[in-house]
């Protein structure tokens, strides 16, 4: 391909990032192509997952009827372990399967949604390309104009880096440096495949609902946590947790699942399914703070994982839908920009007007709140002892439940100071 | 279950003519942490009877965690794998 037969742009990486930003700038009429290293697009993507249902909403208010997702999230749920014993929040909320309403959250598998969106983009007229991987970028004079696969070359006014957390192609252009090891989780996950109605029982679950959870105290005191989503004919069971402590504390990563997946209270909750899929992906964990300094270059931007936009805070996770919504941002940029210097100052205002980096910044404070080291195995470990306090009766008269549980709080190697402190420092940094 | 059984479970496309991951056990033989040994969810990097890093290419589900981690530069090469080799997920 010669320099005069160019695209208007092209995409590296067929996620939802890519995927959506196609969509948009094909669906204005620009001739786009998109480039995936896999066999097919979301092959070689993972997720807990969950999506958040507003991004496609913005993305086109018609695709949510037909997209590939699983089951409704209803069930929104909190699970803390320790040792043998579990405590499960479980908060049910039927206005998300009303109809008429949109539900907020689905589960989701990544294999399938991200393959149809690629195709929805495809529809609008983009060109996806499989089984090509992006070797490299080709510059001159200062900007980017095209890339590398193996032999061949293509160009295009803008290049747009959307291959994920571990950006290499972002890293070749100099945006991002090699990625601090503090900054990033490691998530494993299991699918376990179970009937569907066997999930909807075991959960108590409506017909097409679903239930998100996430799991305290199950990373031997790691900074991390479980995961468990219901999807229509499997479960995804996982954990992200920090990849530095683990191999500090000589821990196995893998084991971490496989302790969790055993354990008396989860365990019942797979049990006869099989699993049919080992997956592991890196996850971003600095939030606002994990956003490189430059999005762009003269000619190229970066969207998605690896321009860092995902949020943790604790109770979700979101990186799918910010993706989504940093790929109409590109798009709005490349199809409002008179030049393509004009692009990457474009893209960023656009991340503000879709108030994509607002909210990055908003939830900030959350990344100094789960540095917490004793939220991981303390807590959850003061909340069973606790609740083995309550429920327990033994014909004997109660003591005082204040100063049993401040017993407990001490036994646990906690102090009220220190929780106190705690719920200040939340209140203060959210 | 033990990682080499999860793996079977997984859809593979191995590149045999080129590996995707190199490291250099002489490199890996002075680090004295060896976080490869914990951190790779596919258990890939092990401890031979010489006390050597030995790793398997083949199994990688191209997290890129031990590129994060590797701790003296003991990963020689780290790419993802040409098109349509390596990790395909069928679920994801």
């Amino acid at each position: 391909m010669s320099e005069d037969e160019k695209f208007d742009a092209i995409i590296i990486g067929a996620g939802p990032a890519g995927s959506a930003c196609a969509y948009t700038l094909a669906k204005d009429g620009k001739e786009v192509l998109v480039i995936e290293k896999g066999d097919t697009p979301g092959s070689k993507n993972l997720t807990g997952g969950r999506f958040y249902t507003y991004a496609l909403e913005m993305l086109d208010a018609d695709l949510l009827k037909e997209a590939a997702l699983e089951r409704k999230v209803t069930h929104e749920q909190l699970m803390m372990l320790s040792g043998d014993r579990g405590i499960t929040i479980d908060y049910y909320d039927p206005s998300f399967n009303q109809k008429g309403h949109t539900p907020v959250s689905y589960t989701i598998l990544r294999a399938s949604f991200d393959e149809w969106l690629a195709g929805k983009a495809e529809e609008m007229g983009a060109v996806v390309v499989c089984g090509v991987k992006v070797d490299g970028l080709i510059e001159k004079d200062g900007m980017i104009v095209g890339v590398i696969a193996g032999e061949d070359e293509m160009y295009a006014d803008v290049v747009i880096a959307a291959d994920g957390v571990n950006s290499l192609i972002a890293q070749h252009a100099g945006l991002i440096n090699d990625i601090e090891s503090h900054t990033v989780g490691v998530g494993i996950k299991e699918v376990i495949e179970l009937s569907g109605k066997t999930i909807e029982e075991r959960f108590n679950l409506k017909p097409g609902e679903g239930a998100a959870r996430m799991i305290l105290g199950c990373t031997d005191g790691i900074h991390g946590g479980g995961f468990l989503y219901t999807n229509q004919e499997s479960i995804s069971l996982g954990c992200v947790l920090m990849p530095e402590e683990a191999a500090e504390r000589k821990i196995s990563v893998h084991e971490v699942l496989q302790n969790l997946k055993m354990h008396p209270a989860v365990y019942p909750l797979l049990e006869g399914g099989h699993t049919v899929e080992y997956g592991a992906h890196l996850v971003s964990e600095a939030g606002f703070r994990g956003i490189p300094k430059k999005l762009y270059r003269d000619g190229f931007i970066i969207i998605g994982d690896a321009a860092g936009l995902v949020i943790n805070t604790g109770y979700s996770i979101r990186g799918i839908d910010l993706a989504i919504v940093s790929g109409i941002a590109a798009a709005n940029a490349v199809i409002r920009a008179n030049d393509t210097a004009s692009v990457g100052p474009a893209y960023i205002t656009e991340l503000e007007n879709l108030k994509l980096i607002p909210t990055m910044k908003a939830t900030d404070g959350f990344f100094e709140i789960l540095e917490t080291p004793w939220l991981y195995d303390k807590l959850p470990n003061l909340g069973a002892d606790i609740c083995a306090y309550l429920y327990r009766e033994d014909g004997e008269l109660p003591g005082s439940i204040k100063k049993d549980i401040l017993k407990l709080v001490k036994a646990n190697g906690l102090s009220v100071f220190q929780l106190a402190k705690f719920g200040l420092k939340g209140v203060r940094s959210l | 279950m033990e990682a080499p059984e999860l793996l079977s479970l997984n859809k593979f496309n191995v590149d045999e003519q080129e590996p995707h991951i190199v490291i250099d056990q002489e490199i890996c033989i002075t680090c004295g942490k060896k976080p490869c040994l914990y951190i790779c969810p596919a258990r890939l990097y092990r401890l031979d009877k010489n006390e050597q890093i030995s790793f398997d290419y083949a199994g990688c589900l191209e997290c890129g965690t031990c590129r994060v981690l590797c701790q003296k530069k003991g990963i020689l090469k780290w790419v993802y794998p040409r098109g349509t080799f390596g990790i395909s997920f069928r679920y994801g």
